[in-house]
Order: structure tokens, then sequence, then C-alpha cells
């Protein structure tokens, strides 16, 4: 038997820009088993309920991640919502449905390139964040933040965008598609990306059903998990098919980031074209006493947060589970049996975001 | 300042930040920002790096991290501290398991304020970290070895009301 030895991977590491950590234990340079250990950036922010009022709650919930930050505050206030039986404007839901897919655009493009850097591709990774400023630039004008944005609040959103700025952003994103179309003809057909990524870190759709994959990682393994078709927001009135792959490896899970970019932009468009007009907030009294699911669709997965409330006006338990944490069972699971120089791809197939999952 | 003798190489770590200040400094290094024009590039080396760029505070998990990656830089060597979560803790001040700003540890030489910090106010901080590092070059200042005698009594150092 080869003598088995453990690298340490992390949680500094130059493909991470979070910390996480790996210990890889090799025979020669196959991965045998994997034990993750997280915890690096756990803040405990779920206990801070207790401390804050659960409308200034909404921006601790935004900042438990930076890229996903929008869809968390949506998550979190829809649940409130939910509880004490509010129904919001509907430019409102439009509104964070559009924001929502914005997020979910520069979360993939962010994705696309760290995932080029983690394999050597420099020009995608200058190319992807060159276009990501184009969405962040249309956050901003619309909402004020880059990448946190604090927009939504119970009982709608703090913002309302002109139609004159509507029509623009839907000629932003025409010319994006024009850019994306031809960044991922390069990413995805590129002999030596297919060669690197087809193959490697595969995950069948049993083992992904099991083990509790959600978001790209699930689809990409044939699952077609979408929370988005629950109709949240203002998904129930749009048309959209969620994006399935059927190779399991990392090269599936690459094509449906990839060809969800446009699923987004089809579904921002379309949200622009049917906007009805009318306030986007309402005012709310009283503080939430029961408890909700509340489940949304992030660019990683789907996320849950649990809100307990009992008619105070701090809530008694919030409680969050991240796509990013379900999936590093998945993850383990990938990478048993792989070749050690293939870890940061793989790694970075699942799209790991640990602010979210260790809150 | 008007030219740059040397090209300053930074490293990034994430202390138990949201994501946002990282992200943002990154944003930094590609083609809207492009710091790498003036030489300034992201290493992951702690041996090969002139500033230490960190986001977020300290927690338990995180202290040795920072500590060892401070203490294997060498001199000159410039620590800026990129948003509130790094300058004092921010929002997160009062979870239980936030200690604090990265100055509870490591000497921090520049503060950068916001939340998420933005690109533009990161490349000051770091402009301002450059005519810092210069500076400590010509007087040849020695940086102390962190040594964290403060986890002994740390519990004092949290937040109250955190987990029993």
């Amino acid at each position: 038997m080869t003598k088995q030895i453990t690298v340490p991977f992390g949680p500094q590491h130059p493909v991470l820009p979070e910390p996480l950590h790996l210990d890889l234990v090799l025979e020669d340079e196959k991965v045998v088993d994997v034990i993750p250990t997280i915890g690096y950036v756990h803040r405990g922010l779920e206990k801070l309920v207790e401390k804050r009022e659960y409308t200034e709650y909404v921006f601790i919930a935004e900042r438990i991640c930076g890229i996903c930050s929008f869809i968390h505050s949506q998550t979190y206030v829809q649940g409130i919502e939910q509880i004490m039986g509010l129904e919001i404007p509907e430019r409102a839901e439009y509104l964070r449905t559009i924001w929502g897919e914005y997020s979910r655009l520069h979360s993939h493009l962010l994705w696309l390139g760290l995932f080029a850097d983690s394999m050597g591709f420099e020009s995608v990774f200058m190319n992807a964040w060159r276009l990501r400023e184009h969405i962040l630039d249309d956050l901003e004008s619309t909402t004020g933040g880059r990448v946190i944005q604090g927009v939504c609040k119970v009982g709608g959103v703090r913002k309302d965008v002109a139609p004159e700025k509507l029509d623009e952003m839907l000629k932003g994103l025409k010319n994006l598609e024009h850019e994306l179309n031809e960044l991922n003809n390069v990413f995805l057909f590129d002999q030596s990306m297919k060669h690197r990524l087809k193959g490697i870190g595969k995950l069948s759709s049993e083992d992904a059903y099991q083990l509790g994959a959600v978001g790209p990682t699930a689809r990409g393994s044939g699952l077609a998990i979408d929370i988005r078709e629950t109709g949240y927001g203002a998904f129930g009135k749009i048309n959209f098919r969620p994006v399935v792959e059927h190779g399991g490896d990392s090269y599936a899970r690459c094509a449906v980031r990839a060809k969800e970019m446009f699923t987004s932009i089809d579904i921002i468009e379309q949200c622009i074209k049917k906007i009805p007009d009318g306030p986007v907030d309402m005012k709310v009294t009283g503080a939430p006493d029961g408890e909700y699911f509340s489940r949304t669709e992030q660019p990683r997965g789907e996320v849950i947060h649990y809100i307990k409330g009992n008619g105070k006006k701090n809530l008694v338990r919030h409680r969050v589970r991240t796509p990013t944490f379900t999936n590093i069972p998945p993850l383990v699971t990938l990478l048993k049996g792989c070749e050690l120089a293939d870890v940061p791809v793989i790694v970075l197939s699942i799209d790991p975001c640990i602010g979210c999952a260790e809150r | 300042m008007t030219y740059l003798a040397k090209s300053p190489w930074i490293i990034h770590y994430d202390a138990s930040s949201c994501n946002g200040c990282d992200i943002e400094i990154l944003a930094c290094l590609t083609p809207m920002y492009d710091v790498e024009r003036f030489g300034i590039i992201n290493t992951g080396n702690p041996k090969h790096a002139d500033i230490f760029v960190v986001t977020g505070s300290i927690n338990e998990a995180n202290r040795e991290v920072i500590q060892n990656i401070y203490n294997q830089m060498p001199d000159p060597k410039v620590v800026v501290a990129v948003g509130i979560c790094a300058c004092s803790g921010g929002v997160f001040r009062e979870c239980y398991n936030v200690a604090g700003g990265i100055d509870k540890l490591i000497p921090v030489d520049v503060y950068v304020p916001g939340c998420a910090a933005r690109p533009e106010s990161i490349i000051d901080g770091i402009v301002t970290a450059l005519g810092i590092l210069e500076e400590k070059r010509t007087k040849n200042v020695h940086s102390p070895q962190v040594t964290d005698n403060g986890r002994a009594e740390h519990p004092k150092r949290h937040a109250k009301g955190g987990a029993e």
C-alpha cells in the first residue's frame, strides 16, 4: 500500500478569496479522503435578533453575505411579511425580482472570473469582471449600493426606479447579452477548457439527491430543483425554465451557470415589460407573531430562513440554512478520487460562499 | 506622492467578513480600477508581500491565522484594515464570536471605512499605505513579532450576551 500523507488546503490559499480549510489525505497524487473544517468566518449573527428590532435586522440579514446580499434581505423580509400577513404592492415585488436577478448575474460573473482564474485563464477573469462592473453600475444607480444594497424593507422596497431608467437598463442588458455570448463561446467551447473540466469531479444524480445538493450543483447533475418555480416575488407571472445539464461533472456545472445568466437576462426583460405602476411600499405596524420557513433561490441554490416571533419587536429565533453549507457533503464526495492538481477547480465548481455558510 | 519606487505586493485575508469588502478588493484588480498598472499584485504568499490587507474582524478561529501571516511577512510591512468590520467590528460588534477590530491583535497602519468599502476608498487606503511603507523603509523600522497573549483572557474581550 502507498503511504498516506495529509496536505492542508487553506484557510489562506491563493485560489480562495475566503477561508475554507480542507485536509486532503493523499496516496501519491490521488485524493483518497477529505476532511473539511469550517468556522473561520463564523460571527454568530443569528443571535443578534435578540438585540435588534425585526425591522433593523434586515440590514444584518443582508450582511450574511456580500455576494448574495440582496436575496438574503429579500428572503428575510418575505418571511416577516408572511407571518404578518402583509400583501405588499405589486411594483415592489417586481422590483425585488429585478434586483434579485441582477444579483444572480453579478454573482455568476464573479464566479466565472474566479473559476477561470483558478485554472490560469487570466483573460476570462478580467473580462468577466469587466462585464460585472456594468451590472454593479446599474445596481448602484438604482439602489445606491454596489454590493450591499440596503434597499429591501418590511412592506416593500425603499427606492422606486423611473421608467426611463428601466428602458436604459433594457438597452444595457442587450449589450451585455451580446458580450456574454462571446465570452461563453470562448469559455465553454475551448479545447483545453473541455479537457480540464469534462469528467472531472463527477456527481451522479442519485448522489446529488442523497447528499442534498442544491442550486447549480444539483442542476448540473440532472436534478431540476429551482425554488424560483414556487413563484415567490413576481416569478409566478414570469415564464422561465430552470437550466438543467446531465453531465454531472465540472463542465456541466459551468454550463448551468453560463446558461443561467441568459435566463436571468430574460427574466429581467420580462419583468421590465410587465412591471405595473403604483406605490413601492406600505405602512407596517405591529410585530410578527408566529413562525415561517422562507425559501428563495440564490445564485448558489436554495436558501431557507426560519423566522420565529412572539409579537414583540425582537424576534425569538432566526436560523439560516445556506446553499454552500448543504453543498459541502457533495463537495467531499466530488473530491474523493481526484488528482491533487484538480482540487482548486473542483472546489470552485460548486461556487463556495463561505461567508454564507458560516454566518 | 507622485511616483512609486517599488512595486508593492499585497496579501489579502478574509478574517470574518461578509465577502462584500473581499469582492471589492478583487474588483480593484480588474479592468475597471486596475491597480495592477501601478505594479500592485495580489499574492498568496506572505513571504512575498509588503502590504497585508485584512477584511472582517477577529474571531476565535482566525486569530492564529492572522498572526501567522503577519509574523511571516518580511519588514518593512504595512497593515490595511478594509471595511468597518476590520476597523471596529461594525454591525457585528455585538456578536458572540466577534472580538473586535484587527488592531486588537496586530498593529494597523491604515483604516479604510465603508460597508462595504468602495473600490475607490480601498485604492486610496492602499496608496496611503505605500507612503507609510516608504517611510518605514527609509527609517528601517522593525515590526514586532506578534504573540497572542490576549488569548488566555479572551472571554472578557467579547461582547456581553454571547453563547453561554
